[in-house]
């Protein structure tokens, strides 16, 4: 009998075309209607052409789970979600400052902060992505390690990072 | 709607009257009534580069719910004196909508070049001196430095998204009579030249970001079912396009249907010199897909040269561009020819109309009517360098490039005049309709494009666009389709998914009982004679004789010199016929001219005016 590890959505952001079909169906999941800044996962396109998908990586040492004041975030055992209870959320922003990627997003629209909850386990914008032909969100098992930090970095610096690999010119030419 | 004045800085929000759209639909339809209502009685006198013309820019029912999101952007049109219902792939269709609007009408004209700033409720006129004369590499980073600043001072909201851009380059701010509306590098509303009536109004760029959600629909259960229904359907009616974009087409239109135009239109077949898509993705692609908000298609690659050092980042150029400054030009390395797409794009040309420019100028040269000393150096067909230093003059309308900034009809009246020829001496080398560049689809083989395409087409040379019979032929270019996809602001490619799949999202968002019928017998006609009105009604300083220009280019009755159709032309009276056919069946005299029962059956009221005064001018009672 094994260990049933948690999920992860690695991604493969060449493969990303910024289509941001998971941008819709991820609000239509939770929001019930395209509301795209209500999305939790979201592409940036600092730069045309280099499209970056971002949505919470799940630390393994969850920062803005500790930095909640009033504990309203949480972690899903069983998926490794972060999970918000939206009675004790305050939108004080700890949480958004706490992660290294500034990935959390408050909207004044909404009563709580958005993060991703991975739709408890089989996640809408991985299963349009794959549907739509470009797998550049795959689901995985979250193997033990820290790296998922590296995935929470914010869209600028990995925005950086592509423009010296794809377009090989300076980011100052372009951001 | 959002209405803004540049002259006064003033800046109110409206309600548009609910029945409109549902009579015009929203982007190119909903445009030509806003402008009617507003410099109709006054269209003839007012020039497209006055402040008194408006720049409206909408999105319609559709966009940002479905397929592909898209915007339109209308005004009176410095090429055709009509309007051209010029759309570009953009994402602020989509920001518009989250911040509240339906679209922008913009009037008046800005005393420095300014910005508009669109951000929820709030509304800037931005200083943008310190864009102005940059290409659109620098003027994207530019805004996105400027904007994002104060896009994250809500620091505790999260890290905020690029906002949507669209922008002009040299080419407009300079009244180039080519020039584009672009956003993202490589996108372009460009048929029209509306980056001339932004450049006339001192407007360098709209800038948008909201932060709501898209407006409630009539029926979210549907449309939800449509979003992902198209993820199969949509991909599987167009597969070519998802692999090699519209990039297959030089082998598709030139060696296999013969209408790709050859060094100015003179050939539509090559034989030895071969360019296509698989260059492209052997030497340059760099990123396999790039889509826009929504679309399942995605019929877009990135390409990166490094040339020099330049670097060229565009999308893996489209058939037009490729045919454009190909072929047209005599070039056929597909990296010489990304690359000179790539300096037109960077200085906000409309490369379909600039290489048609391109083209004509080389004939010219070639047959001596334009020479060395009136250009300042040599053009010969595939000389890249000679066509890169072209552009610069003409972006900057210096020496030969002022007359050829005029686009090609205009330029020929005025090289004629200059060498003391008779127009049609000139204008025989002018591909173009209704002052409007023929896009790179040939009539000639008959294997493609039909005769009267361009003929009475109410956009002249757009391709995307044109006049077929019967009405209701099988989208996507013929203009009734082509004036769904325009209004409806979504991507012309995604009606390849089906009709039917189209307007089960019109009626899932609105919740009209909108059926295709409808659309053929009233609402496109209603839109189609308006504009046919719009362009005859034309000036101030061109007016169209149906009796005269709705008419093939002169190049296109001389036979196919070469190629499976060698010898192949269209013959006048059979165009004459099928011309007459066409204004019948959209309730148009025999000269194309829309009756008076015909626009009061369509609801058009007080357009009636405008059919007396055109019927005037043309001494026609």
């Amino acid at each position: 009998m094994g260990v049933i590890l948690p999920i992860w959505i690695f991604r493969e952001y060449d493969r990303c075309s910024g289509c941001r079909y998971c941008e819709v169906a991820c609000a239509l999941r939770h929001e019930g209607i395209i509301w795209p800044e209500a999305s939790r996962i979201r592409v940036f396109e600092y730069v045309p052409g280099i499209t970056i998908p971002i949505l919470c990586a799940q630390c393994t040492d969850y920062p803005c789970v500790n930095a909640c004041p009033t504990k309203a975030l949480y972690v899903d055992e069983s998926t490794g979600a972060v999970k918000v209870d939206e009675g004790k959320c305050i939108k004080c922003g700890k949480c958004v400052e706490a992660c290294p990627g500034r990935i959390p997003k408050v909207l004044p629209q909404k009563d709580s902060v958005l993060i991703c909850d991975l739709c408890g386990g089989d996640p809408e914008c991985v299963k349009v992505c794959k549907a739509l032909g470009f797998n550049a969100l795959i689901l995985v098992d979250k193997w033990p390690g820290s790296h998922y930090k590296l995935y929470a970095r914010g869209a600028e610096e990995i925005t950086k990072d592509y423009v010296k690999k794809l377009y090989k010119v300076d980011p100052e030419e372009v951001m | 709607m959002l209405e803004v004045d540049l002259s006064s800085g003033a800046t109110k929000v409206v309600d548009l009257r609910r029945d409109l759209y549902r009579k015009f639909l929203g982007g190119r339809g909903l445009g030509s009534w806003i402008l009617w209502e507003r410099i109709g009685e006054r269209w003839s006198s007012i020039d497209a580069l006055s402040p008194e013309n408006p720049l409206v820019i909408l999105t319609g029912p559709l966009t940002g719910y479905i397929a592909g999101v898209r915007l339109a952007v209308t005004g009176k049109s410095p090429q055709s004196g009509g309007t051209v219902g010029s759309t570009i792939a953009s994402e602020v269709g989509l920001e518009l909508k989250t911040s509240g609007y339906d679209g922008v009408v913009i009037t008046g004209r800005s005393k420095d070049p300014v910005y508009l700033f669109i951000h929820d409720d709030k509304v800037e006129i931005r200083d943008a001196s310190k864009m102005w004369g940059k290409g659109i590499r620098e003027t994207h980073k530019l805004i996105l430095r400027d904007v994002l600043p104060e896009l994250r001072k809500t620091s505790r909201y999260g890290e905020p998204k690029e906002p949507a851009m669209i922008y002009i380059g040299p080419a407009g701010e300079n009244l180039t009579r080519i020039a584009a509306i672009e956003g993202k590098y490589a996108h372009a509303a460009a048929y029209g030249s509306y980056g001339t009536v932004m450049g006339s109004k001192n407007l360098k760029a709209v800038v948008v970001k909201g932060s709501g959600p898209l407006p409630p629909v009539y029926d979210l259960p549907k449309l939800k079912e449509l979003i992902y229904k198209a993820i199969e359907l949509v991909p599987k009616k167009a597969p070519r396009l998802r692999i090699w974009g519209t990039g297959q087409g030089p082998w598709r239109y030139g060696r296999d249907l013969s209408s790709i135009p050859v060094r100015n239109w003179q050939e539509e077949y090559w034989e030895k010199d071969t360019y296509s898509q698989y260059d492209l993705e052997v030497y340059d692609w760099v990123k396999r897909y790039w889509a826009d908000y929504g679309c399942p298609l995605c019929c877009m690659k990135v390409t990166v040269l490094h040339r020099g050092s330049e670097t060229v980042i565009t999308d893996a150029p489209d058939y037009e561009l490729l045919a454009y400054e190909g072929s047209n030009l005599g070039i056929y390395d597909v990296r010489d020819i990304a690359y000179l797409i790539w300096c037109g794009e960077e200085l906000g040309f409309d490369m379909i109309n600039a290489g048609n420019v391109l083209g004509f100028t080389a004939e010219l040269f070639e047959k001596g009517i334009l020479t060395k000393d009136d250009i300042g150096f040599e053009v010969r067909w595939g000389d890249v360098e000679s066509f890169v230093r072209l552009l610069k003059l003409i972006a900057n309308k210096e020496g030969i490039g002022k007359i050829l900034a005029e686009g090609t009809y205009r330029a020929a009246l005025k090289i004629a005049e200059m060498k003391g020829l008779r127009a049609e001496e000139v204008l025989k080398y002018a591909v173009q309709a209704k002052g409007i560049a023929i896009g790179a689809h040939g009539v000639r083989s008959g294997l493609d494009y039909p005769p009267i395409s361009y003929v009475s087409s109410v956009q002249g040379g757009d391709h995307q666009s044109v006049a077929m019979l019967p009405l209701d032929a099988p989208p996507i270019v013929n203009e009734v389709w082509a004036s769904l996809a325009d209004s409806a602001v979504i991507c012309q490619f995604n009606v390849l998914g089906g009709l039917d799949f189209i307007f089960d999202a019109l009626r899932a968002v609105t919740g009209w009982n909108i059926t295709k019928d409808e659309w053929v017998n009233e609402t496109a006609r209603r839109i189609l004679t308006l504009q046919r009105i719009l362009l005859l009604l034309g000036g101030p300083d061109v007016y169209w004789d149906p009796r005269i220009h709705d008419d093939n280019p002169p190049r296109f009755y001389e036979p196919l010199p070469s190629g499976p159709k060698k010898g192949q032309a269209p013959k006048k009276e059979d165009i004459e016929k099928l011309k007459r056919d066409y204004y019948a069946a959209l309730g148009w005299d025999e000269y194309g001219i829309p009756t008076v029962e015909t626009v009061r059956k369509l609801g058009l009221t007080g357009v009636e005016r405008a059919v007396a005064e055109i019927r005037r001018r043309l001494g026609i009672q």
